[in-house]
């Protein structure tokens, strides 16, 4: 039936095969059905970013993504992108700058900040807060996470 | 909130994907990159019985030069309408004012015929195509239908569709008589703009289509005119009290006029060369 999908995809490196209902979304798929809980979920329409997640190497909202079009893909989460190493500067600098207090935001921006550094942004801190306006933050201030930001993408170029 | 349930269909091909849409009539929606129609279902105020994904369609895809025009596919990402060299070279307009739309993830989905089905009245592509002279192409079961986008969007998320997909969008490509400005003014980068204005210069004459300010995308003739007579830009101005200004939480009509009329002045003062 159309209302139950069989799905084929990879996440964080592993092949997964499920059966999910049509109306289920990518980031619940991921928490509830496969347990990785490190992506949030805030507002359900696509505008605090918590859920932000990569797919295909683009980063995504996991909010706005039914689990059914994920089929094929190869999705990375935040959890993924701890194991494979590629966050763990921003990581580093986001514990050095106070960049996170609650930390609900964090699993997102870190996503969309190694969105920022992969795609070769420069340490301007105009251009970094304009990438992250599409995640909101209720406890920095966004000072900090800027000042963390910047700071990975200056001592990569060293 | 979560979308209610659905049928979920993932066609093969434009024909198959029309045959469905025309089966199922009114319960079925067309779904794209979503990043509309998903926040839409989330909040309930769609609930389609069936939702027709249209990700498998090679037909609504690719971009490529025809003559004097540019077509670029219905299902083209944001996100490669950025990348792609032949739409940097031929449509200056869109690198101004592709930034200014939602965010790097929502731009990785969201497609330029999404937006132009859903005819947002504050959304910037509908108006730059109104400024841009393009033409809609729509595919339906009596064929293809080319509209223009001057008449293609009707109303507050209305527009001339019937029963058809969007299958590309034809753009005039730019030619060295033409210089291109863009401006719009948000509460915050990537929101939906207050008032925002696109505007193309020919020569001496000017397509100038705002967004955010009325119902839809708007083009004001008189406006057009008067700077094509190089009018000071005062009685330019007075040619805004011609649009039916949106009213709600975010700004009042007077505000919005006064906004329309600071865009048009910045957009007029950063014109391409
Ligand atoms: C946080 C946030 C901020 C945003 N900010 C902006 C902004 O600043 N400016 C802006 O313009 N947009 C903004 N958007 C909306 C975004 O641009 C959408 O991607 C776009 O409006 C719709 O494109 P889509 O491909 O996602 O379409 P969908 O959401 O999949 O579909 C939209 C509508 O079009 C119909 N449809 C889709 N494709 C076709 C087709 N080929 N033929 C016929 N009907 C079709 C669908 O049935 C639906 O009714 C924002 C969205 C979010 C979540
Ligand atoms: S939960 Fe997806 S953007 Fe807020
Ligand atoms: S740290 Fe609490 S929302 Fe960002």
């Amino acid at each position: 039936m159309s209302r139950s999908i069989d799905i084929s995809l990879r996440v964080n490196g592993e092949d997964v095969r499920a059966t999910v209902p049509s109306r289920l979304n990518l980031v619940d798929f991921l928490r509830e059905e496969l347990s990785l809980t490190g992506s949030h979920v805030g507002c359900e329409h696509g505008v605090c970013g918590a859920c932000t997640l990569t797919v295909d190497g683009d980063t995504v909202r996991g909010c706005l993504m039914l689990a059914a079009q994920a089929d094929g893909k190869d999705v990375i989460t935040i959890e993924g992108l701890a194991e494979n190493g590629q966050s763990a500067q921003l990581q580093a600098a986001f514990t050095k700058h106070n960049a996170l207090q609650c930390g609900f935001c964090t699993p997102g921006m870190l996503a969309s900040a190694i969105g920022y550094v992969n795609a070769g942004g420069i340490a301007d801190r105009e251009a970094i807060r304009q990438h992250i306006s599409g995640n909101y933050c209720r406890c920095t201030g966004y000072q900090s996470i800027v000042n963390a930001i910047c700071d990975v993408i200056e001592e990569k170029s060293v | 909130m979560k979308a209610p349930d659905f049928d979920y269909l993932l066609p093969a091909s434009l024909d198959a994907a029309l045959a469905m849409l025309a089966e199922h009539g009114g319960e079925a929606m067309p779904l794209a990159g979503g990043q509309s129609l998903m926040p839409m279902m989330n909040f309930r105020v769609a609930a389609p019985e069936v939702l027709i994904d249209l990700a498998n369609l090679s037909e609504l895809r690719g971009i490529s030069i025809e003559g004097d025009t540019i077509r670029i596919g219905a299902m083209t990402r944001y996100a490669e309408l950025m990348a792609d060299a032949d739409v940097q070279k031929h449509i200056p307009i869109f690198g101004l004012a592709l930034p200014h739309i939602a965010h790097d993830a929502i731009r990785n989905r969201g497609t330029i015929g999404g937006s132009i089905a859903l005819a947002d009245p504050a959304a910037e592509m509908p108006a730059l195509l109104r400024a841009l002279n393009a033409i809609v192409e729509a595919e339906g079961p009596d064929g293809t239908r080319m509209i223009n986008a001057d008449d293609f969007f009707l109303g507050m998320f209305e527009t001339a569709l019937d029963g058809e997909l969007i299958k590309a969008l034809h753009i005039p490509v730019a030619t060295s008589e033409q210089r291109f400005g863009f401006h719009e003014l948000t509460q915050r980068h990537g929101d939906y703009a207050l008032a925002g204005v696109a505007v193309v210069q020919t020569s001496n004459t000017y397509r100038a289509a705002f967004f955010g300010v009325a119902d839809r995308a708007t083009r004001v003739p008189d406006l057009e005119q008067a700077l094509e007579q190089q009018d000071d830009m005062a009685s330019v101005l007075e040619h805004l009290g011609n649009i039916d200004f949106t009213d709600d939480l975010k700004a009042n009509h007077t505000t919005r006029q006064r906004l329309a009329g600071v865009a048009l002045k910045r957009a007029l003062k950063g014109m391409t060369v």
